[in-house]
């Protein structure tokens, strides 16, 4: 039986796992999201908690919402993923990310740079020499709005760490 | 002492046993009797503590892939996890096809690979490859051990993870020096398990009441039941007998499913699918219901996937979360083992106001015409050997016994599955999912290995038979009295049938003209060779393979050009089935979209 059409519109997803910090996990959670052609747009991984030994496992993916039902299911059957969060999907959760950007503005560009800069809330890391570094950390919405806003001042390089999140009342 | 000494029982949880010595006792410890294997330099430790423990049996096999398939063919038997010892590098490298035929059909394996010692890992030394990077998307789970203080927790938890839940393949990684350094064993009991893996077993009440009542107002109900009955074991075949009487439904099963539900019952419709029943596939293109247990909406099951069962609600039970709704959309998902659902829906069914059975008579009175119109039906021959009447024949024969079934991949096994009748589970061992050549022979071996005065049958074909016909040796060597029957019709007879069909007759490269003469191969093993070329041979050939002692290669010679019909062509529904006795369709049965599916 087909789909309904309600069940097909693709959206974005951002999976938290929390897994067994052990080696392999990473390749176990990789290799799934390969084997089954879904994508990944962004990653991030880190020992959350040591004494527990486990790690926390940000995916950003997109895909139909029973695709999506899919990915988090085949997540949760590997063994040493401990839960999984559809972090987009709860209301309480915030999303974060840090990127760094390096613009080569000279001139009278180089003011108007540093004055967007501060309306989207980054922080000048050098502004020494021709090319102005910038760090921001926001919702991944703010940071692809600031990226966005920097093309036309001769944006050389974006660098961004991918999503972390957390719920608020966790 | 004695050279066969058992290691002594531990007195105490410190006793230092070294790390082969750890394996072997936490094999014992966890039920093993019998294991599958092939030495090699990075697991001759572990031979040496086998060489001391009589409680295990060694089968050697001839090349590692026989050794996972005959331990698959023990687990499928058996219901126990199969266990596999193989060197490193080649050794891991040759099992991985056994592995990953465990992995697609959900059959329980331990698998446990030598590695080089820690210190060479990732110095590309001798038989070194990296078998847990190959391996994840082999397995259910793998592990590289780098601490022999971390080896019996870990075996224990490999066979609980192995026979648990969805059941699949665990590979073990043991590292030459872990296996020599010395640590405290622990038996099962004292170990607490690493991960938070808990599969879910029990349904949730609230929908096994919701199905019940759907399925109580159906008026064209199907049971569909796969593999995932007959691994949640024995019971589950009796819940599934029991609700089906209770209900009145018709039952058809995957390849898989075979003899979950006795092929001799009324309710029964026969195998679903590509090459199922006219009359299985028919009803399940028209179910107004439809109750997948333990089953995964394969491609092989469902043709079409938009135009599968188009007016049916279906109810999907699995202990996989990750199948439900895979496929296909499930409007009620019942999560838990499947023998526990079946009870708790028969309970709840018990529970309610009764249905008169008679309100499905105008489904039966449907099902009973497409049942009329014989869809396995086969044009007979005096000349030649029909293998479909080959299969009959040896039905037949094996009437009444209780006979063990493996099978090749092919033609062959397709007409195994639609002419040999089953009624018990555990009966019947084929590779359904990876559909893997070379299966059947080591399978059969491992079934023996299990049940040694049953009668066990590989039915083969002459292509799939020479993928791992080295087994035979093996065969040989333990007195495992297999029968091979080799339905050779000197083509690969499903690649032959699919050229015919989808590639204009152009029939590239899949005859093979240079075959060796089976009878002197048997010979040349050990074993009993005989041959069949006529129909009048038939039954005595089978006669006396079947009361020959030991291992039997039996060439069955059969008619070179048969096709095994029903066909659903890939990319269409169930209701668009070929027949065999409509040949004029062939060669315009699918369109090119078709022709790109597999």
């Amino acid at each position: 039986m087909a789909l309904p059409a309600r069940q097909t519109a693709e959206r974005r997803a951002t999976f938290a796992a929390v897994v067994d910090n052990e080696p392999g996990v990473l390749h176990r959670v990789v290799g799934m999201f390969a084997a089954r052609g879904y994508n990944i747009e962004s990653l991030t991984v880190a020992e959350t908690d040591h004494a527990a030994h486990t790690s926390r496992i940000t995916v950003v993916t997109r895909g139909a919402p029973p695709i999506l039902a899919q990915i988090k299911a085949q997540l949760e059957k590997i063994i040493q993923v401990r839960g999984v969060e559809d972090v987009g999907q709860d209301p309480s959760a915030i999303e974060r990310e840090l990127a760094l950007y390096s613009v080569s503005a000279t001139g009278p560009a180089r003011g108007e740079v540093m004055s967007l800069a501060g309306a989207h809330g980054a922080r000048s890391v050098n502004d020494a020499g021709p090319t102005l570094l910038f760090e921001l950390t926001g919702s991944p919405d703010e940071i692809d709005a600031f990226q966005s806003a920097l093309r036309p001042f001769g944006l050389t390089e974006t660098s961004r760490t991918g999503v972390i999140s957390i719920r608020r009342n966790a | 002492m004695t050279l066969h000494q058992t290691i002594a029982k531990p007195e105490a949880a410190t006793e230092m046993l070294n790390g082969a010595e750890t394996l072997v006792r936490a094999l014992v410890d966890n039920g093993v009797e019998v294991l599958f294997g092939y030495p090699g330099g990075a697991v001759l430790p572990i031979y040496d503590a086998l060489f001391h423990e009589p409680r295990l049996t060694h089968v050697l096999v001839r090349h590692e892939q026989g050794a996972a398939h005959a331990a698959e063919g023990y687990a499928r038997s058996t219901g126990k996890v199969g266990v596999v010892l193989v060197t490193s590098g080649p050794g891991a490298t040759n099992a991985i096809t056994g592995i990953v035929d465990a992995l697609m059909d959900s059959i329980p394996l331990v698998v446990i690979t030598g590695q080089v010692p820690t210190h060479l890992i990732g110095s590309d030394a001798f038989q070194e490859c990296d078998t847990v990077g190959l391996t994840r998307s082999a397995t259910k789970h793998n592990v590289l051990v780098r601490d022999v203080n971390d080896l019996a927790r870990t075996i224990h938890e490999a066979f609980r993870i192995a026979a648990s839940g969805r059941p699949g393949p665990v590979l073990v990684d043991i590292p030459k020096d872990v296996q020599l350094a010395r640590a405290p064993y622990r038996a099962p009991s004292e170990v607490k398990f690493g991960h938070a893996y808990a599969p879910r077993l029990d349904p949730d009440p609230a929908k096994i009441a919701e199905a019940v009542e759907l399925i109580a107002r159906a008026e064209r109900p199907i049971l569909y039941t796969g593999g995932g009955v007959i691994n949640a074991g024995p019971q589950a075949s009796e819940a599934l007998r029991a609700f089906a009487k209770l209900t009145g439904a018709p039952v058809t099963s995957t390849l898989m499913g075979l003899g979950a539900f006795p092929a001799s019952d009324p309710q029964w419709l026969g195998m679903l699918g590509m090459h199922g029943a006219f009359e299985a596939n028919h009803a399940m293109h028209d179910c107004d219901v439809m109750v997948c247990v333990g089953a995964r909406f394969d491609d092989r099951v469902t043709g079409r996937v938009d135009a599968f069962a188009p007016g049916a609600k279906k109810i999907h039970i699995d202990i996989d979360p990750a199948s439900i709704g895979k496929i296909v959309h499930a409007d009620i998902a019942i999560i838990g083992d499947a023998g526990r659902a079946l009870e708790a829906m028969a309970n709840a069914w018990r529970a309610r106001s009764r249905r008169d059975a008679s309100e499905l008579a105008p489904w039966w009175r449907r099902i009973g015409r497409w049942k009329a119109r014989k869809g396995f039906a086969y044009e007979p021959s005096d000349t030649v050997i029909k293998p479909q009447h080959a299969l009959e024949r040896l039905a037949a024969q094996i009437k009444g016994r209780d006979v063990y079934v493996t099978t090749e991949v092919g033609q062959h096994q397709m007409w195994a599955a639609q002419f040999l009748p089953f009624e018990q589970p555990n009966r019947w061992m084929t590779s359904g999912g990876l559909g893997t050549m070379g299966y059947g022979l080591p399978a059969a071996i491992g079934v023996q290995m299990a049940h040694r005065d049953a009668l066990v049958i590989d039915v083969a074909g002459e292509a799939s038979i020479q993928m791992c016909i080295q087994e035979l040796s093996t065969a040989v060597q333990y007195d495992l009295p297999v029968k091979v029957m080799i339905l050779n019709n000197e083509w690969m007879g499903m690649v032959r049938q699919w050229q015919q069909l989808l590639h204009g007759e152009r029939y590239a490269h899949s005859y093979s003209s240079s075959l060796p003469d089976f009878v002197k191969l048997a010979e040349a093993y050990g074993a009993l060779g005989i041959r069949a070329t006529t129909p009048d041979e038939l039954d005595g050939a089978i006669a006396a393979m079947i009361a020959h002692p030991g291992p039997v290669l039996f060439d069955c010679r059969v008619d070179r050009t048969e096709n095994v019909y029903p066909m659903i062509p890939s990319g269409k529904p169930h209701n668009e089935m070929i027949l065999g006795d409509h040949p004029q369709v062939l060669g315009s049965a699918i369109d090119a979209s078709g022709q790109g599916l597999v």
